[in-house]
């Protein structure tokens, strides 16, 4: 029921178009085209000093330019065929301003003198227009003036340089591997993002950044035509700030699990983890169905992140909380009042949350925000008591803080850059307790692994969340596999009830990779860690219908 | 950017065509522009504007295929697009599902142009956020909104004869209204072809109306309930039944349209037999193209009849596999609506709820397409005929196929994201937890 759709792919496989429009933005490209070298730093510089020349020369009385050009590169294949190799590339500038202290912005593929002079002066027209009705003139909070700096992801591989055949190969390979193990379909797929972007502003700041993410991923089925039913079971794979390097395999970040169940830290196995994936689907259409009721939750970090993520993640947006987005995602639970309080108790005590900008291998690592910030780390729930919010240069001094947090995102440079999340993540525990010391310290729980159904409210209070894998855990032993189950709760209760977290040896990345926020909505990618956790007490639904 | 004409978009897909040294070639061209305004703690937040345009050129040798992209129309660009497409399909793996392009089509001339949402201005949308802000303010309610509108045009050619042409404009508009002691909160949406058809005034006060009435909600337990839907409430449900109809997955099994032992539920009866849902490009209150991105015609089809599945959707190769037509995906739903006003319906009930709309709705079981989500915005308790008191948001567990078979009245038909959609009276309908959420 897509109505907006002037852009009509008529090259895209079943996979591409079942995906968000915004992945496939960008002109499509030969593979070879990905490695031409972009616009060189002095020609941008002397392309953004047009915007801000111009905006200063109209009025503005701050502008910031982002020459972006964007490079992804997705494969998709089912079973024994690629249904598609897309090459995208993007390439145009951005300019945002305040005028009338107001904000302005605009954008154009025109990176020319006149195509920017143009965007521009559109900029400054619409922030002029918009102040008419403006209550609260933008403040910013004050950035140290950077000059000329750069920074890159570090990488082991660049995807660019890894020829398309090896990738098809792999996919294939561990489609073939699904199929040999009992999978009646399998559809896998690789996302590459290739950011190379330049920020410029009036502030003296100029920073050329080039950033790299990668996501493989799979969906295996298992049919049972005779009793109408099938199962699926998703990859165990986390997206990544890493190179092509994350599809290594390396046996030294394989951690071995309960059920022969493989998990992976900074190195993927997708090859055996589809054949897990078939076996373990065809196991589901004969596993036995939740009984309701509250059980203790055992929650693997591939699982746990997307928890984080929704319950953590977005209510402390300080943009959400302070009525921003009250017309989409929604508002936040975790108030002003209850931060001002010191003692809102968020979670139990061992639950401390961090926000981390940095953090090397996440998809949200940068040198630099978007508007020109150095990137840190700072704590959101210390001990259990919600500290601090995620905010940007005109929202941070709304809770009396001169400091932006660097959270500053655009999904490109046709798009305005507003907070987004940074890596929020649970700190591992610090007493040595490994995951099998947490299975034999459960009477009744449920070992839960993987992404599923997520649901949250507007206000982050009420969630259900399903998963990937679940095993039925009885006086310390797993004992098999459960299907059927969803768990709900209250975030303030649930992180309450967090009575362990595994040690620092558990610890792994889960990460979203099309986080959707704002209108025009904008996707942004974003990692949550933690080892391996206990919630007491949850409330668990059996989700079995029939029609 | 302009918005071509069909001469126009001839003349260049023309000219692209005839740089072509592939078996076959197809071209798409499109280009929009579009303004957007966002507002929130009635003041304007952000504001943008985006211009794009762009030509796709799929090349194919035998099986294989290749396709690249350029924004710039000028001969010498027309023909490096070409040549890399070509380039591109030399190097690719053969895809055993590739069809070749269609022939020659016949598409009925498409309604979805308005010439004055084409002309929105700036001050417009500013003008348009005013008419929230205002009466907001006025009433002790905060508001937060966006109005996006855009105007585009798409156009295809491909060697075997086909070529398509359309222009077409959208609206669409949301806003929420909280009152400022945070216990309530109110919400519209509204989406139209034309904007002459839009009143901004009558959308926010509908909302302030909402939040105003939705203050300070009581909590009741949760459980099956029987349920007045607005049509903005079902459409989250409905929307992704219809994103469903896909014959392929049905075919293998793997679909709540998969019969069992084999074959999927086509000429089956599913859902009660007042459920009647078709689509229609032409139809005057939710027009879309008459051609969807392959070329093929989009005609006015049956989907659910009197309860029973009518059509699927066949995609050429799957619709060649199974020696059938193709039938092409939907590009709106239309279900047939009743008699029933909204305040007969409230007064017919004894004992239900009355939703506004639901939220973060997602997949719990693709099985049985049950689905979990949150009402939001405005629910209301109704007990003896009357609207009782606002009650606290629950969360649902709920499938759209239980829901219409559980059907108990249909009302007015709106028009809702691009469909069709009556206001529904629904009994047994699941809410499993209750929400603090405002």
């Amino acid at each position: 029921m897509k109505r907006r759709s002037f852009v009509q792919y008529a090259g895209m496989g079943a996979g591409a178009t079942m995906l968000m429009p915004s992945l496939l933005m960008g002109n499509e490209i030969p593979t070879e085209a990905l490695l031409e070298p972009g616009m060189d730093t002095v020609l941008k510089k002397q392309m953004a000093d047009v915007a801000l020349n111009t905006a200063k020369s109209m009025g503005a009385t701050y502008a910031d330019a982002r020459i972006g050009r964007y490079l992804n590169q997705y494969v998709f294949t089912r079973e024994d065929k690629v249904q598609n190799v897309v090459n995208t590339e993007s390439f145009g500038i951005g300019i945002r301003v305040i005028a009338n202290g107001t904000w302005g912005f605009s954008s154009t593929n025109d990176v020319t003198e006149d195509g920017i002079k143009k965007a521009t002066q559109h900029a400054v027209a619409i922030a002029k227009a918009n102040s008419k009705i403006q209550k609260e003139p933008v403040q910013l909070a004050p950035v140290e003036s950077h000059g000329e700096v750069s920074w890159k992801t570090p990488i082991q591989k660049d995807f660019k340089e890894v020829p398309i055949s090896e990738k098809v190969d792999l996919l294939l390979s561990a489609n073939a591997a699904a199929v040999e193990n009992g999978a009646n379909f399998v559809n896998s797929s690789l996302f590459m993002v290739n950011e190379q972007k330049y920020f410029a502003s009036t502030e003296g700041s100029y920073i050329d950044q080039d950033v790299h993410r990668i996501w493989p991923t799979f969906n295996v089925t298992a049919v049972d035509r005779a009793a109408g039913k099938f199962k699926t079971r998703q990859a165990l794979s986390a997206p990544m700030g890493m190179g092509y390097e994350y599809m290594d395999g390396l046996e030294s970040e394989k951690l071995q699990g309960p059920e022969g169940i493989k998990l992976y830290n900074k190195s993927y196995d997708i090859v055996e983890d589809a054949a897990m994936a078939a076996k373990q689907a065809k196991q589901k259409l004969s596993a036995k169905s939740v009984e309701p009721g509250k059980y203790d939750l055992v929650l693997e970090p591939n699982h746990l992140g997307l928890t984080i993520h929704e319950s953590v993640g977005h209510p402390t947006e300080l943009d959400r909380v302070l009525g921003y987005e009250a017309n989409y995602a929604g508002t936040s639970f975790a108030t002003l009042d209850k931060w001002e309080s010191k003692n809102f108790n968020y979670g139990s005590d061992i639950v401390n949350i961090v926000a981390d900008k940095t953090q090397v291998g996440s998809l949200g690592a940068v040198g630099y925000d978007d508007e020109g910030v150095k990137t840190k780390k700072w704590d959101l729930i210390r001990n259990g008591v919600l500290v601090n919010y995620q905010a940007i240069r005109d929202q941070v001094q709304m809770i009396g803080q001169n400091e932006s947090h660097g959270c500053c995102y655009a999904q490109s440079w046709e798009d305005v850059q507003f907070q987004r999340m940074p890596n929020v993540s649970l700190e591992p525990g610090t007493e040595k307790y490994s995951l099998q010391d947490m299975i034999k310290d459960v009477e009744k729980g449920i070992y839960i692994l993987g992404r599923g159904s997520y649901s949250i409210d507007q206000q982050r209070y009420n969630f259900q969340f399903g998963g990937t894998l679940f095993y039925e855990i009885k006086d310390g032993e797993i004992v098999g596999m459960l299907e059927d189950v969803a768990y709900q709760s209250n975030t303030q209760e649930f992180w309450n009830s967090c009575s362990k977290i595994c040690d620092k040896d558990d610890y792994r990345m889960f990460g979203s990779f099309f986080d959707g926020k704002g209108q025009p909505s904008q996707v942004s990618a974003v990692s949550h860690g933690s080892s391996t956790a206990r919630f007491n007490g949850i409330n668990v639904i059996n989700t079995g219908r029939t029609i | 950017m302009a918005i071509y004409t069909e001469e126009e978009a001839k003349k260049i897909l023309e000219k692209a065509l005839s740089f072509s040294k592939a078996d076959a070639c197809e071209i798409n061209l499109s280009g929009s522009n579009s303004g957007n305004i966002r507002y929130a703690r009635n003041t304007v937040s952000t504001a943008g504007y985006r211009s794009s345009q762009s030509l796709v050129v799929q090349s194919s040798f035998g099986k294989k295929v290749g396709t690249a992209t350029i924004d710039e129309f000028d001969d010498a660009s027309l023909e490096k697009v070409v040549r890399r497409a070509e380039e591109l399909a030399q190097l690719s793996p053969e895809n055993p599902e590739f069809m070749p392009p269609l022939g020659p089509q016949q598409y009925d001339e498409a309604i979805t142009f308005s010439e004055a949402t084409a002309n929105v201005t700036p001050e417009f949308r500013t003008e348009v956020a005013s008419k929230s802000i205002v009466p907001a303010s006025e009433k002790d309610v905060t508001a937060a909104g966006f109005l996006d509108d855009s105007a585009g045009f798409s156009a295809m050619i491909n060697s075997n004869g086909l070529f398509a042409y359309n222009k077409s404009t959208d609206v669409d508009f949301t806003v929420t209204m909280r009152t400022n002691d945070g216990t309530g909160s109110g919400w519209v949406t509204r989406d139209f072809n034309d904007i002459s058809k839009f009143d901004p005034a009558e959308a926010a006060n509908t909302a302030i109306d909402k939040a105003v009435l939705s203050r300070e909600a009581r909590a009741i337990e949760p459980g099956k309930y029987t349920v007045i839907l607005e049509p903005a409430a079902s459409i989250g449900l409905l929307g992704r039944m219809f994103g469903s109809l896909n014959a392929r997955s049905a075919d293998e099994g793997r679909s709540f349209m998969s019969a069992k032992d084999g074959g999927n539920k086509l000429g089956q009866k599913i859902v009660d037999e007042r459920v009647n849902i078709w689509s229609d490009p032409l139809h005057p209150d939710v027009p879309t193209s008459t051609w969807n991105g392959a070329g093929q015609p989009l005609k006015k089809t049956s989907w659910i009849e009197n309860g029973v599945v009518k059509n699927l959707a066949y995609d050429r190769y799957w619709a060649q596999e199974k020696g059938v037509d193709p039938v092409p995906f939907p590009s709106n739903a239309i279900m047939a609506g009743g008699d029933e006003s909204l305040e007969d319906m409230i007064k017919g009930t004894r004992k239900g709820i009355l939703v506004t709309r639901f939220w973060y709705i997602r997949s719990v079981d693709p099985q049985t397409l049950l689905y979990t989500g949150l009402t939001r915005d405005g629910t209301f308790y109704i007990e003896n005929g009357q609207i009782k008191f606002p009650v606290k948001n629950f969360r649902f567990n709920e499938s759209p196929i239980i829901m219409l078979n559980n059907l108990e009245s249909l009302g007015k038909q709106v028009r809702v994201n691009g469909n069709l959609i009556p206001y529904m009276k629904v009994r047994d309908f699941t809410f499993t937890s209750l929400s603090d959420a405002v």
